[in-house]
């Protein structure tokens, strides 16, 4: 069972005092629920047995060394791969299937697509569609999938870039960007859907050192505007900063869940400490 | 030395050459238009369909790309009729070079296709689309890029090939050459209009395929690959250098 180096059935309750600055927030219901997933490719077991809940406004930092499953959690999450046992709830969707008389039915591609609308994805290489503008990249799920009107489409978009800092950049194809330029496109096209989660698969880990701060800050402005979060990251000084739980993976487990005072300064699993070492070995 | 000047200027001027390129023109164009919607369907059905559509989808591939062209004209012309299937001429013609054509076509576009980078379809997921959405908004017209040269080059090919339409009597420009070559028997003048005539529709499609790629090039192309602020301070500094024009 991968859930027993959780802490204390109330991880936040001693949040406000260790970090006053954020003891405002609060969580509500549960946004992500997954219960007992598993994933194997072929004979690769990624993902044995994982459990965690992420609440209204959470934001959950899961790291791990790669191959521990952590970007397989996320993709299974939104459902870019489908899992092979146990139970992911986002959104209000069960993600994947339908319920009928007690039981699970596969959805089909355009079922699963509609379910995917609740949730944002950012993707290490960032995936901009290369062969229309900024402004284009931001607006074509909007108008062409919800059946938006345009006018009112183009000046949200304009809100978002505006928000992630590239309000000049409209009319710029993807290559004209630098890597966190793109990235923070990325993140508006994302936001654009009105996503009830934002998932973050490594989002600064293919960034120049000096552009990584400017993705992180735009997440971090997300997390304060109250932005249910998932971020698979290496970097620390975000958890710090922005996490309510950070999480720890090893071997397509959770070994580690706790917030992040507890985290970095008293990990209860071996695993961590080892992690832990490591990264500020480096 | 038999070779005539009158016969052949007044071959580059004759109507019924005129009216023939014309028909070679407009009998490619539908041809390739049909030809490219039968190929975006069978590479689709080779890439995604269930094992039914993607065996009748490589059958199809099969059998039009490994039989000569002339051989599908005549079977549909002369020997569909033994089936009780007429056609006129012209539907022979465009059926024929439009299945054909649709079969070369599939496999360029299935590796238009494969060229465009599989994080383009998670992105597409991601923001919820579905099949027929991430195909028409994302992957189809990034895979038009990489299509479009070998594309021009198979229009290219076509503007010659309908010239076989002429053994079921199509009108084309090759037809018409066979008619004038009958009445005077200026064969040489006639035929090297016609050769003329092709060279200059050839020409003037190779100028139309350069815009065509340009503006699928846009997005990607190297100009894009410099920054505007790179770009401001490139030509400050070649104005500075006295080259003022950039």
């Amino acid at each position: 069972m991968s859930m027993d180096t959780q802490p204390t059935p109330q991880p936040h309750a001693e949040a406000p005092q260790t970090r006053p600055a954020r003891g405002a927030k609060t969580l509500g219901e549960p946004v992500v629920i997954i219960e007992n997933v598993r994933k194997a490719f072929g004979d690769n077991e990624v993902l044995r047995d994982v459990s965690m809940t992420i609440r209204k406004s959470e934001v959950v930092v899961i790291c791990g060394r790669s191959g521990s499953g952590k970007s397989t959690l996320l993709r299974c999450i939104d459902q870019l791969e489908t899992i092979d046992g146990g139970t992911i709830r986002a959104a209000g969707h069960l993600m994947g299937f339908r319920e009928t008389g007690g039981r699970r039915v596969p959805l089909r591609d355009h079922e699963v697509a509609r379910q995917q609308r609740d949730l944002g994805m950012v993707f290490q290489n960032f995936n901009l569609f290369p062969h229309i503008s900024v402004i284009e990249n931001i607006m074509l799920a909007p108008t062409r999938i919800l059946g938006r009107p345009r006018a009112e489409v183009k000046d949200e978009a304009r809100a978002l870039l505006a928000r992630v800092g590239l309000p000049e950049k409209e009319n710029a194809y993807p290559r004209q960007l630098s890597g966190g330029q793109q990235q923070r496109v990325a993140i508006a096209r994302a936001l654009a859907m009105k996503p009830k989660v934002m998932l973050f698969d490594e989002p600064t880990s293919a960034l120049d050192p000096e552009t990584v701060s400017e993705v992180l800050d735009v997440m971090i402005d997300l997390s304060h505007a109250g932005m249910t979060m998932i971020v698979v990251t290496h970097e620390m000084g975000f958890a710090r900063a922005a996490a309510d739980r950070v999480v720890l993976m090893h071997g397509g487990e959770i070994v580690e869940d706790a917030p992040p005072d507890q985290f970095f300064t008293a990990p209860k699993s071996e695993h961590t400490r080892t992690f832990l070492s490591k990264m500020l070995s480096h | 030395m038999n070779w005539s000047w009158p016969f052949f200027f007044d071959y580059i001027t004759n109507g019924l050459m005129m009216r023939g390129a014309w028909t070679t023109v407009w009998l490619s164009v539908v041809s390739m238009v049909l030809g490219l919607g039968l190929g975006i369907v069978a590479a689709l059905m080779k890439m995604y369909g269930n094992a039914l559509l993607r065996y009748i989808a490589e059958f199809y591939i099969w059998l039009f790309r490994g039989t000569p062209i002339l051989i599908q004209l005549i079977i549909i012309y002369t020997g569909l009729p033994q089936l009780g299937i007429r056609l006129t001429v012209i539907e022979s013609a465009i059926l024929g070079l439009a299945l054909n054509e649709g079969a070369y076509l599939a496999e360029i576009i299935r590796a238009g296709i494969m060229s465009v980078d599989k994080g383009q379809d998670d992105a597409a997921r991601s923001v919820g689309m579905r099949w027929t959405q991430r195909m028409r908004f994302v992957i189809l017209p990034q895979a038009t890029r990489t299509i479009i040269p070998p594309l021009g080059n198979q229009f290219n090919g076509m503007l010659k090939t309908t010239s076989l339409a002429s053994v079921i009597s199509m009108e084309e420009l090759m037809r018409s050459a066979q008619m004038l070559a009958q009445i005077n028997f200026r064969v040489l003048e006639v035929y090297s209009v016609a050769a003329l005539w092709y060279l200059l529709l050839v020409t003037i499609w190779s100028a139309i395929q350069v815009r065509i790629e340009a503006h699928y090039e846009k997005p990607f192309g190297p100009a894009a690959a410099v920054s505007p602020e790179a770009e401001k301070e490139l030509k400050k500094a070649l104005q500075q250098a006295g080259t003022a024009k950039i």
